[in-house]
C-alpha cells in the first residue's frame, strides 16, 4: 500500500514532465500538421540551460531561495523558447507548402543536429548538479516503509500545474490564442481575415518551447544529471503521450502524460525496470492500433 | 465592341487587363472593369466563366500572369492587391466569403466574429501580452469586439447561437454567419462569392436585405450571383463573363436586354445556369 502510494507520487511528477513537453508536440501538430521531433532535444537544451542559469548563479554566489530557481526557470524558458523560434524560421518556414514529408525529415535533422551541438560544445559526459531542493515531507508510514513527498515533486507539480494554467488561459480567451485556433482550422481563411498566420506559428513555437523549457528545468532539479542525449527518449515518450491523449488535443496531452509517467513508474515498480521503456512504447503501439485519435482527440471528419 | 474601362473618380477596386493562365487555358483575358463606391457590383456569366478565378485572383489566392487589381482609398494612394500576402490584403479593407462555407467550424459564432477583429484587439493590447497580465485597456477592447459582434449577429439574426459551434449551424445561418465575419474586419469593399447558393426563396429575401443594409452602411460590394434574381434587384451594376472575357458592363436593365449576354447564356454551349 505504502510502496503503490510512493510509486503514485513518483508517477506524477515525471507525468507532469512528460505532459509539459508533450503540449508542445500537440500545439505544433494542430497548427501546421506536422510531428517536431526536435521537440525533445528543446528540452534537452532547456535543461542544459537550467544547468548553466544554476551554475552562473552559483558563481555569483545568488544560487539561493525561490526567487533563484524562478530566476533559473525564467532562463532556461526565454532562452528555449529563442531556441524554438530560430528552429521554426531557419528550418520549417522554407519549407512551409512543400510535400509532407519534406518538414518532418527536416525535424529529424533538426533533432541530430541540437544533439551533436550539445554533446560538442558541452561534451558527451553526464553533468550532475548537487540537489537544490532539498528534503521533503513524510506523507505516511507503514512497517518500515516511509512514502516520501520531495520538495521538488511538490514543486514541479505546482510549477506545471501553473504554467498549463496560464496557458489554457491564453488559448481560451486572449485574441492570439484564438487566431492559433483559426490557423489549426483553416490557414488560408485565417489569413483572409487578416491574421498574420506566420507570426501565429512562430509564436506557437515559441510557447511550445518555452513550455519545454520549464520541463527541463524541471527534470534537471528532479533527477539531477543530464546529458545530451536526454531529449531524444523523453522527447519520443512525450510524443507517445501526445498520441495517447489524442494528438491536437492540450488536455489530453496533459493525460497522456500523466498516463505516461505513471505506466512507466508502475511497471518499475512492479515488473521491471529495464523493459519500462517497452511498457511505454507498447502504449504507442496499442493506441496506434486501437484508439488512433487517442482519449480526448476528435475525429477527422473528411471533408465532403 | 466592349467599351473601354469606365475611370472613375469614385472608383473602389479598378481591375486592370487581368490575365489568368492555368499552363496552356486562360481562364481569364484582359479583363478590366471597375467597381464603384458604394455600390453592389455583380460579376455573372455562365458556369466556366472565369467569375471565382477573377475572385480567388482579387483576394490573393492566385497571383495573376498579368495585370493590376487596385483597391482604392478616397484621399489616399491605392493598394496594389496583386502584389500583397493574403493577411496584408484583408488590413487593406478587402473581405470575401467562399462558395463552400469556410468558416471555424470548432469555434463558436461569436468567436469566428471576434477573430476577425483580430488586428484591432492586438494592437490594442500589445500583441496579447495586456492580455494575459490583465492589462486595463484589455477588457475595454475585447468589450468593444464583442459589442461590433453582437451588432452583426443581430444584423444577421443569429444572437440566439452565438454560444453555438459555427459547424452546428444551419445551412442558411452558415453563409450569414460568414458575411457577418467578412464585416467584422471592417472591410471597404465585400466580395461575396454565391451568398445566395442553396437559399430557399425567403432567405433569399433576407439576404437580399442584408445586402442593402451593408450598403447603406458605406461597405461597397462585388459579389458573384446565379440568382438573378437576387442580382437584378439589389445590383447597381452588372459585369458579365464569358469564357474570361468581358461581354458587358452595365446596369441591370441594359444587361438583360443585351444580346450577347442572353446568347451566352441561353445559346450556343447550351449551358443551362441561368437559374
Amino acid at each position: 500500500m505504502a510502496y503503490a502510494l510512493q510509486q503514485l507520487i513518483n508517477g506524477i511528477s515525471l507525468g507532469m514532465i512528460y505532459g509539459l513537453i508533450a503540449v508542445g508536440y500537440t500545439m505544433v501538430y494542430g497548427i501546421i500538421g506536422m510531428i517536431n521531433f526536435a521537440h525533445g532535444d528543446v528540452f534537452m537544451i532547456g535543461a542544459f540551460l537550467a544547468l548553466i542559469a544554476v551554475l552562473l548563479l552559483q558563481l555569483g554566489g545568488l544560487m539561493d531561495g525561490p526567487a533563484a530557481i524562478l530566476l533559473v526557470l525564467l532562463f532556461s524558458m526565454a532562452f528555449s523558447a529563442l531556441y524554438g523560434w530560430t528552429l521554426e524560421r531557419v528550418a520549417y518556414r522554407p519549407l512551409r507548402g512543400s510535400f509532407r514529408l519534406a518538414p518532418l525529415i527536416t525535424a529529424i535533422g533538426m533533432s541530430i543536429v541540437l544533439q551533436n551541438y550539445v554533446q560538442v560544445s558541452q561534451g558527451a559526459r553526464v553533468k550532475p548538479l548537487e540537489p537544490l531542493v532539498p528534503g521533503g515531507i513524510e506523507v505516511f508510514r507503514e512497517g518500515g516503509f516511509v512514502v516520501q513527498l520531495s520538495y521538488v515533486q511538490m514543486l514541479i507539480v505546482g510549477v506545471t500545474l501553473a504554467v498549463l494554467a496560464i496557458f489554457t488561459l491564453l488559448v481560451t480567451r486572449t485574441p492570439l490564442g484564438r487566431a492559433m485556433r483559426a490557423c489549426e482550422q483553416d490557414q488560408r481563411m485565417a489569413a483572409l481575415l487578416g491574421i498574420d498566420t506566420d507570426r501565429t506559428i512562430s509564436l506557437t513555437f515559441v510557447i511550445g518551447t518555452a513550455l519545454a523549457g520549464v520541463a527541463g528545468t524541471m527534470y534537471l532539479l528532479r533527477y539531477g544529471v543530464i546529458d545530451f542525449y536526454i531529449g531524444f527518449l523523453a522527447g519520443v515518450k512525450a510524443f507517445t503521450a501526445a498520441v495517447l491523449g489524442g494528438i491536437g488535443s492540450l488536455p489530453g496531452a496533459v493525460l497522456g502524460g500523466l498516463l505516461i509517467g505513471l505506466i512507466e513508474t508502475f511497471w518499475s515498480a512492479y515488473f521491471s525496470v529495464q523493459y519500462k521503456d517497452v511498457a511505454a512504447f507498447s502504449i504507442l503501439i496499442l493506441t496506434l492500433i486501437f484508439l488512433p485519435t487517442g482519449l480526448l482527440g476528435r475525429q477527422e471528419v473528411e471533408k465532403v | 465592341m466592349i467599351s473601354p474601362p469606365r475611370i472613375h473618380r469614385n472608383m473602389i477596386l479598378e481591375v486592370a487587363g487581368l490575365t489568368m493562365r492555368f499552363g496552356g487555358l486562360t481562364a481569364v483575358d484582359q479583363l478590366s472593369f471597375a467597381a464603384l463606391h458604394g455600390e453592389i457590383t455583380a460579376l455573372i456569366g455562365p458556369n466556366g466563366a472565369g467569375k471565382t478565378t477573377v475572385f480567388n485572383c482579387i483576394t490573393g489566392f492566385y497571383r495573376p500572369s498579368a495585370g493590376a487589381i487596385r483597391l482604392h482609398h478616397p484621399g489616399a494612394l491605392p493598394t496594389d492587391l496583386h502584389r500583397l500576402p493574403g493577411y496584408r490584403i484583408a488590413r487593406a479593407g478587402l473581405a470575401r466569403t467562399f462558395q463552400n462555407i469556410r468558416l471555424f467550424p470548432g469555434m463558436t459564432a461569436l468567436e469566428n466574429l471576434l477573430v476577425a477583429q483580430h488586428n484591432r484587439l492586438m494592437a490594442a493590447t500589445g500583441w496579447g501580452i495586456g492580455a494575459v497580465l490583465g492589462l486595463s485597456r484589455y477588457p475595454r477592447a475585447e468589450r468593444e469586439a464583442v459589442e461590433t459582434a453582437r451588432r452583426w449577429l443581430q444584423a444577421t439574426t443569429l444572437l440566439d447561437r452565438a454560444d453555438d459551434p459555427a459547424g452546428a449551424l444551419p445551412y442558411g445561418a452558415q453563409r450569414r454567419l460568414e458575411i457577418a465575419r467578412a464585416m467584422c474586419t471592417s472591410p471597404t469593399l465585400l466580395c461575396l462569392d454565391e451568398p445566395a447558393a442553396g437559399l430557399n426563396p425567403r432567405e433569399s429575401d433576407d439576404l437580399a436585405r442584408l445586402l442593402l443594409l451593408i450598403r447603406g452602411q458605406g461597405t461597397s460590394i462585388l459579389l458573384i450571383e446565379h440568382d438573378m434574381g437576387v442580382v437584378m434587384r439589389i445590383s447597381d451594376r452588372v459585369v458579365v463573363l464569358d469564357h474570361g472575357r468581358l461581354i458587358a458592363d452595365d446596369t441591370p436593365a441594359v444587361v438583360r436586354a443585351e444580346p450577347r449576354v442572353i446568347a451566352a447564356y441561353l445559346g450556343e454551349g447550351g449551358e443551362d445556369e441561368a437559374a
